[in-house]
């Protein structure tokens, strides 16, 4: 119950915000406020609950399970259930949907009871994609989670905010399609294999399909889920997406919506179909690192920082891909420990780049500089971000860089050697951040503040979160852990079955 | 029941009245008999069903026929409220003169 | 006293975040209290520490203690813990005690700086880290303290951030390292793989078993280290960060670009020694590459304006001799080497910034002159740190150690006559660079006035350096004087003794070898530079000598050949792509959809007719179909 009580506290909290702005300016966001902090709460009191009791070798994952019929003649239902890795994801949102609605406190002045409507109802989307156990379901949240990013990004975006819009939309929703063509593709094999037409999660979970099939099906999630991540070749609404948007949309886009992806890849590619996501594995494993190098360089070049930003995820994200399609433990946990650490890392950053926005009106880092003179709190904390996304050691990101790698290469050692020069071009960009904003000769900006109290409160929270997972990332690890090692399982009963379709190199490997 | 009119005629009647409406529609710019045009196009379609359902010995056709003249009534009370507003605002009824939905 | 370990790294770590949380609040002395006693109170505590390890040595060779498990993946469990060996004691006592001196040093030379606290809690984390880097007991938390230091010596060599130029120098140094980093992370992964641990004494006790003797296994993964060595301890080809790094304040270059971080590389291989010893290729490699850095920085060293690069410069070269005696074997001569290097380096570095400081920020040595008589103190000081540089002969620390590793160069069982050749040069440009640096300082005309003298926090700090610059070479003498092994017995517990192909009682003729390259390369420059100034004039106006001088100044024309290679095309691809050309192809379809809608809605005319028309016809073709049909 606790899962519909979430999204049902969003959804009603969203409304609310949306009645009541009609009157007063200023009660949407202490809605939007009270009710994901209600929902975080919820979650983080559900975490704590479950912590003790995860157990990495227990056979039954999952923590929740709600169903209820919906439209029985199709088999649909509403089924809701998580297990550690959606519980993680699920607290990320409920934490970045606070910060969401701190840092748009000031900035978002016009239609405000739309706009934390907005922003209730993305919360809403991906809260449900992480918890939907319903194909349909999934299908219906991930949809939902598209269109009021759409109107965020269109009516509060910025000077060139309707063609990101667009590109986001379209992009999305054409691979989105392709992802629905698959899920009917899937739901009419399955009832012909044995008469029971059902979107339910689990029992479509060991369809047999014919192997040429069930790549085309495959493809189908993948491409959709491809272009949320983003990877390689798909990236391109990403950075215009990001730049446009206000903060708020910056920090979700970056912290949840591509978290979707990399979620949809574990949950459903991998499990749904293995011996066609085997096949998958090296090219996925190379676009993978394509991104990783790209992004990077792409980074570098930008003028515009929540561009630079924008392309320093698609870096980050191809760490993920290679990850998960590198298939071992090691890879999974730095890629669940990515997810996390990414959505805080580069989250804090674009809120930084909305806080420099917000006093001097530009994001063109060439107009910046000499800034830590001024504000040497934001400096300190623009620095010690700048190192969690280049990967420093005890930072979060780190641990997420080094496990990733660490598993990849017990697959590919050359993959590997090419994504770490990936370490070295996040070095090059995340330095030219500092540069060529805080420090260098200063301007004159005239008389600008340093943080306000609400700034500070929401960069220690983020500060704190960032350097306590690269010191000890057990807790997540361990709520992970179970939902990894039952993937890990999966595909080596899978491998034993296929054979010789998975060629590891292990030559290194005693 | 034998009729001295054959259906082929009436068929042709309809068809002859058919285009005459279309060729009103299209030459005339007044919206006025344009309105008239397309009315003399239903006719001219009721007149079609009438003789179809004569010669199969059917009702359909004279059923259509009445819903045909329903809708007409109906068209014509919206369409000379829609020119009467058209007309208040351009002051024209000329049809070249309210070229504005063009793509 | 075990338990006291974790003391160590901590106290500075403390010391920091006070300084980051607080040091806006504190007023100066606060800071500087906070700042050097930090650091002084972890010296306490290993002195505290090492008087327990060396009076009842532990079991094993080594205290250890475990904090927490970092993470637990998968089995792969590294964890935060500490271990201390002899060799670890050796560094922590050189960081913590050297690090407290130049603490001291700095409360003075920093003391007119708006960014005080900002400066002392860089050098607090740096402390840390580098302690980290020496305490860790598994290569994971070592590659904390690793990239802790850079980012450490990142921040302080651009402290004076306004300047670009600085921070263009610190994120030279910083990608630079960054690089060798890399190799040496993938050199972390393969070990794991091989290993199936990262924990340091496992892999030393375990790898003489798993892979056999010269398997290339071995080598590549001795190599990736050594790419990691070579990066963060600046030798060739990775060495063109440290003469730029000077851009930092004088006591940075002292602790972090002389004294301890630029040798984490020379702690890594030693600790790592018995991968090393297991490929023969390797262990060459290592010392080739000593070799070559030791005589190519001192020839660039011979040639330098600034004070201070000069003395990067004489860095990279003496850490270049530390890799020659890694690689021949020489395992404690490398270790004495370095303890000796940091206190005569650190010396002359303060001592520099002393006289840059007085002279008003005056970096050029030919700006400088005749400082002899007007500060005495820092003339002194630096007289001692200069001979132990230039291993004046049984007076000064710097003979005994780099004596140790001319002679194992020959005589060691992987040394060679062209080994010791190249070390016998860099002696002598050793020593001639030093002298060079005597005269244009301190001799002549004085063409600079002074601002004012350095106070008693700056030159007690130097005293006490040039007291162990002469005092720590009698630590260890070669056997025929006094065959006193004090420091190679305490570090043998860790490393192996070097073994000898050449008979001892040769020795003394590689001594006045060296006696004779030393008082060479003196009495040469002494020639040139002071007594007869005009045959260097008249060298000067040679081209090809011109040409060999700009060659050197500019490093060897490294940093030029790196920009042609890297950066250039790297930032030049950056700038072409910089719209994404992966976007075209999307706005490509885009311009496709969009010149289709162009010429359809120009079929929308707006006028009934023309609609009129189109379905007539429509409807005739239709018809039309249907009849031929």
């Amino acid at each position: 119950m606790i899962l519909v009580w979430l999204i049902g506290i969003l959804m009603g909290g969203g409304t609310a915000a949306l009645v009541l702005g009609q009157w007063n300016k200023t009660i949407p966001r202490w809605i939007a406020l009270v009710t994901v902090l209600t929902g975080f709460l919820l979650i983080l009191i559900f975490w704590m609950d479950q912590y003790q009791t995860i157990d990495e070798h227990s056979a039954d994952v999952w923590l929740i399970d709600f169903k209820r019929d919906w439209i029985l003649s199709f088999g649909i239902s509403f089924h809701l259930a998580i297990d550690g890795l959606s519980l993680l994801l699920l607290v990320l949102t409920g934490f970045l949907g606070i910060l969401a609605v701190l840092c748009s406190w000031k900035e978002i002045t016009e239609r405000t009871g739309f706009y934390y409507f907005n922003l209730l109802w993305i919360l809403v989307g991906v809260s449900g994609v992480f918890m939907a156990m319903d194909l349909f379901l999934f299908y219906f949240f991930w949809e939902v989670m598209l269109i009021p990013m759409y109107f965020l990004i269109g009516i509060w975006g910025s000077e060139n905010r309707i063609y990101a819009a667009y590109k986001f939309f379209i992009f999305t929703q054409a691979s989105g399609l392709l992802m629905l063509l698959a899920i009917l593709g899937l739901y009419f094999i399955h009832g012909q294999n044995t008469g029971i037409y059902t979107f339910n999660y689990f029992e479509l979970l060991g369809t047999v399909i014919p192997s040429g099939t069930g790549l085309w099906l495959m493809m189908g999630f993948f491409v959709a889920f491809a272009v949320k991540l983003p990877v390689f070749p798909f990236h391109t609404w990403l950075p215009d997406a990001h730049s446009e948007a206000p903060t708020a949309g910056s920090l979700i886009l970056a912290g949840l919506l591509l978290k979707t992806g990399a979620y949809g890849l574990l949950r459903f590619v991998i499990p749904l179909f293995p011996v066609a996501a085997a096949q998958m594995a090296l090219p996925a494993m190379i676009l993978g690192v394509i991104g990783i190098v790209y992004g990077a360089v792409l980074a570098y070049s930008q003028t515009d920082l929540k561009r630079l930003v924008a392309f320093t995820s698609v870096s980050h994200m191809g760490f993920v891909l290679t990850g998960i399609f590198a298939f071992n433990e090691l890879a999974f946990q730095g890629v669940v420990m990515q997810l996390v650490t990414h959505a805080i890392s580069t989250g804090a950053l674009f809120i930084m780049a909305g806080m420099i926005k917000e006093r001097l009106h530009t994001r063109d880092i060439n107009q910046m500089g000499g800034l830590w003179s001024r504000m040497p709190k934001m400096g300190a904390i623009g620095l010690l971000f700048a190192m969690a996304s280049l990967g420093l050691p005890g930072l979060g990101n780190f641990i997420a860089e080094f496990l990733i790698l660490l598993g990849a290469f017990k697959v590919s050692i050359w993959i590997t050697v090419i994504a770490t020069l990936g370490l070295i071009f996040s070095a090059v960009y995340s330095l030219r951040i500092v540069q060529k904003i805080f420090w260098g000769p200063q301007d004159g900006y005239g008389n600008i503040r340093d943080f306000s109290l609400r700034e500070i409160l929401v960069m220690t929270v983020l500060t704190l979160s960032i350097v306590g997972l690269g010191l000890y990332p057990q807790p997540v690890i361990d709520t992970a852990s179970p939902a990894i090692h039952k993937l890990v399982l999966l595909l080596e009963a899978d491998k034993s079955n296929i054979g010789k379709e998975i060629k590891y190199q292990e030559s290194y490997v005693r | 029941m034998n009729s001295s009119v054959s259906t082929e005629i009436v068929m042709l009647l309809a068809g002859l009245l058919f285009v005459l409406g279309i060729t009103g529609v299209v030459i005339r710019k007044n919206i006025i008999f344009m309105l008239l045009s397309v009315e003399i196009m239903l006719n001219a379609s009721g007149l079609a069903f009438i003789a179809a359902g004569a010669r199969w010995g059917q009702p359909d056709g004279q059923v259509m026929f009445i819903f045909i003249l329903a809708m007409a009534a109906a068209e014509v009370s919206i369409g000379l409220a829609l020119i009467l507003q058209i007309y208040h605002q351009h002051k024209s009824l000329d049809i070249d003169k309210l070229r504005e939905m063009n793509g | 006293m075990n338990n006291l370990l974790w003391l160590i790294p901590a106290l500075p770590l403390a010391g920091f975040l006070i300084l980051v949380a607080a040091g806006k609040h504190l007023s100066n002395k606060l800071v500087a209290l906070t700042g050097v006693g930090s650091i002084s109170l972890a010296a306490v505590v290993t002195i505290i520490v090492g008087f327990n390890f060396l009076s009842s040595p532990p079991e094993g060779g080594a205290y250890a203690q475990t904090l927490w498990t970092w993470m637990d993946v998968a089995g792969f469990s590294p964890k935060i813990a500490l271990s201390l060996d002899s060799l670890s004691l050796v560094f922590i006592f050189v960081i913590t005690f050297i690090g407290s001196l130049i603490h001291i040093y700095s409360a003075g030379f920093m003391a007119a700086d708006k960014d005080y606290s900002r400066f002392f809690a860089c050098m607090n984390l740096f402390v840390f880290s580098m302690l980290v880097l020496v305490l860790a007991d598994n290569l994971l938390l070592m590659y904390l303290g690793w990239e802790g230091v850079g980012l450490c010596s990142y921040l302080l060599i651009g402290f004076w951030y306004e300047n670009p130029a600085n921070g263009y120098a610190a994120r030279k140094a910083f990608v630079i390292t960054r690089i060798g980093d890399t190799a040496m992370a993938l050199g972390l992964f393969t070990i794991y793989y091989q290993f199936g641990t990262l924990v340091m004494s496992e892999i030393t006790a375990t790898a003489p078993s798993v892979w056999q003797s010269n398997s290339s296994i071995a080598t590549v993964t001795a190599l990736l280290l050594l790419a990691g060595g070579m990066g963060k301890s600046a030798q060739l080809p990775l060495q063109t960060w440290l003469p730029d790094a000077m851009a930092g304040p004088s006591p940075v270059s002292a602790l972090i670009h002389a004294a301890t971080m630029v040798t984490a590389g020379v702690y890594l291989i030693a600790r790592m020694h018995v991968l090393f010893e297991l490929s023969a290729t390797a262990q060459m490699i290592v010392a080739v590459v000593g070799a070559v850095t030791l005589l190519v920085a001192g020839f660039s060293a011979l040639t330098q304006y600034d004070i201070k690069r000069v003395l990067a410069y004489s860095t990279i070269s003496q850490i270049g001799y530390m890799f020659l005696a890694l690689g021949v074997g020489a395992w404690t001569a490398a270790i004495f080497h370095f303890m000796a290097h940091a206190f005569f380096k650190a010396l002359l570095f303060l001592a520099a910034g002393a006289i840059i400081e007085a002279l008003g920020h005056e970096h050029s040595m030919f700006k400088m002159g005749g400082l002899k008589d007007k500060m005495p103190v820092v003339f002194w000081t630096f007289l001692i740190g200069a001979a132990s540089l230039s291993a004046l002969p049984l007076v000064s620390a710097g003979f005994y150690s780099k004596d140790q590793i001319l002679w194992y160069a020959w005589a060691s069982d992987k040394g060679s006559p062209l080994l010791w050749l190249t070390a016998f040069l860099g002696a002598f440009t050793t020593a001639a660079y030093t002298t060079r640096m005597m005269i244009l300082t301190f001799l002549g005309d004085s063409k600079t006035g002074i601002g004012h003298h350095p106070g008693k926090l700056m030159t007690i700090p130097l005293i006490v350096l040039a007291f162990f610059s002469v005092v720590a070479g009698f630590i260890e003498l070669p056997h025929n004087f006094g065959h006193f092994t004090l420091f190679s017995d305490l570090l043998h517990g860790v490393l192996p003794s070097t073994v000898l192909r050449a008979d001892e009682s040769s020795e003394w003729k590689f001594q006045l070898l060296a006696f004779v390259a030393t008082f060479g390369g003196i009495y040469l420059v002494f020639i040139y530079y002071y007594r007869e100034p005009y045959k260097i004039e008249r060298l000067r106006e040679s081209p090809s000598f011109q040409w060999l001088y700009r060659f050197w100044h500019g490093g060897w024309g490294f940093d030029r050949l790196f920009d042609l290679v890297f950066v250039t095309p790297f930032v030049f691809l950056a700038k072409i792509n910089k719209r994404d050309v992966v976007d075209r192809f999307y706005e490509g379809i885009a311009s496709v959809t969009n010149h289709l809608y162009r010429l359809l809605s120009a079929t929308q005319t707006g006028s009934l007719r023309w609609y009129i028309m189109g379905m007539v016809i429509g409807a005739i073709i239709i018809l039309g179909l249907q009849i031929m049909l």
